[in-house]
């Protein structure tokens, strides 16, 4: 653990893109999902369309914050 | 300063000479010269290019529509049907959708709300403006503060004071252990979460967009160069730059609905305590 934490430190270089790569895994598996039960309820219910077209808009826009934070987060405390 | 990168561009690092690294665009790129400097009612101004272009957008925006519906008419005219279709869909997909009979009263609000988060975001793509304005997180932070204090004040007027919040942080039906969890993350999600994220919607969105798209044109330029790498390079890039710029209008488009959307859920979910 501890060699860990001293070879994490030596790390330099750009770590910014490095942490947004790791904040969009979740956010990319939730829009995944998101989107493809979305298409399914709208395959399996047509007439249901507006419904679920927001909400699926609804749970992306909510999902998708959490990457949009990772990209930012770099410029604002990155070096 | 965004002057840094174009010299950077224009002094030696077009046709990609050897030693010339790729002068990527950085934040910098959103720092802008300031056009006038004043000292008015106890604050400093300075005008920059956001700035006049919020001014320029917001005067589109109530031009437009005074012009459409100065003179209403029951056969509409052009302008006053272009008019009705912006409004009647925020009407109809968003208001009477999210919030029900009584989001009619909420229609004027939310259409604002749309057209000058969208406007703000065309600029972007705009020729000579080519600056979205909400990439600049003063804007999108001031919508969401009006959008809080909104929600916040139809909640306790609505539900009274106490119940607002306690229709929040304790809905019935659950036992008595979960409350301790369940309290604090809703008072925290509804109170400081929802406005950030709002915001920081808007702000990232734009914000990555308009850097992707820079990147793309420094490219464009930085690998023109009269050699079949270079003009190959050259030409994807400017490909790439015209494809994502289609994209981004849909984006614009998507988080200025988004925005509105997340306006209407926070609106509706304080005038009933839903359960």
């Amino acid at each position: 653990m501890m060699n860990l934490i001293a070879a994490a430190s030596g790390v330099t270089g750009s770590i910014g893109s490095i942490g947004y790569g790791l904040a969009a895994i979740g956010p990319g598996i939730g829009i995944g999902i998101i989107f493809g039960q979305g298409v399914q309820a709208i395959a399996r219910q047509p007439e249901a369309y507006p419904v679920i077209r927001q909400n699926m808009l609804l749970g992306f826009a909510l999902a998708e914050a959490l990457a949009l934070i990772g990209f930012v987060v770099p410029f604002v405390y990155g070096k | 300063m965004a002057n840094a990168l174009a010299a950077a561009l224009t002094d030696g690092c077009h046709f990609a000479p050897p030693g010339c690294a790729f002068p990527a665009p950085n934040a910098d790129i959103f720092e802008f010269d300031t056009y006038l400097k004043f000292h008015l009612l106890g604050i400093d101004w300075s005008i920059t290019k956001p700035v006049v272009l919020a001014v320029i957008g917001t005067a589109f925006i109530v031009g437009f529509f005074l012009t459409a519906f100065a003179r209403p008419r029951l056969v509409p005219g052009r302008l006053q049907s272009l008019g009705e279709v912006g409004y009647l869909f925020i009407r109809d997909q968003i208001a009477r959708d999210v919030i029900g009979k009584e989001g009619d009263s909420f229609v004027p609000f939310l259409a604002s709300l749309f057209f000058f988060v969208w406007v703000m975001n065309l600029f972007g793509v705009f020729a000579l403006a080519q600056f979205p304005v909400m990439a600049r997180f003063a804007f999108p932070v001031t919508l969401a503060l009006m959008v809080w204090l909104t929600y916040m004040y139809l909640g306790m007027r609505h539900q009274g004071p106490i119940g607002y919040f306690k229709n929040m942080m304790f809905p019935p039906g659950l036992p008595t252990w979960l409350y301790f969890i369940l309290a604090p993350i809703e008072l925290i999600s509804n109170v400081i979460v929802r406005p950030f994220t709002l915001a920081v919607r808007a702000f990232a969105n734009m914000f990555a967009g308009h850097l992707l798209l820079t990147t793309f044109t420094v490219a464009t330029w930085y690998l023109l160069s009269p050699s079949i790498i270079g003009i190959i390079g050259s030409t994807a890039s400017a490909a790439v730059t015209v494809t994502l710029t289609g994209f981004e209008l849909l984006i614009q488009a998507l988080q200025a609905f988004i925005f509105t959307l997340l306006t209407a859920v926070y609106i509706s979910s304080s005038l009933h305590a839903d359960h």
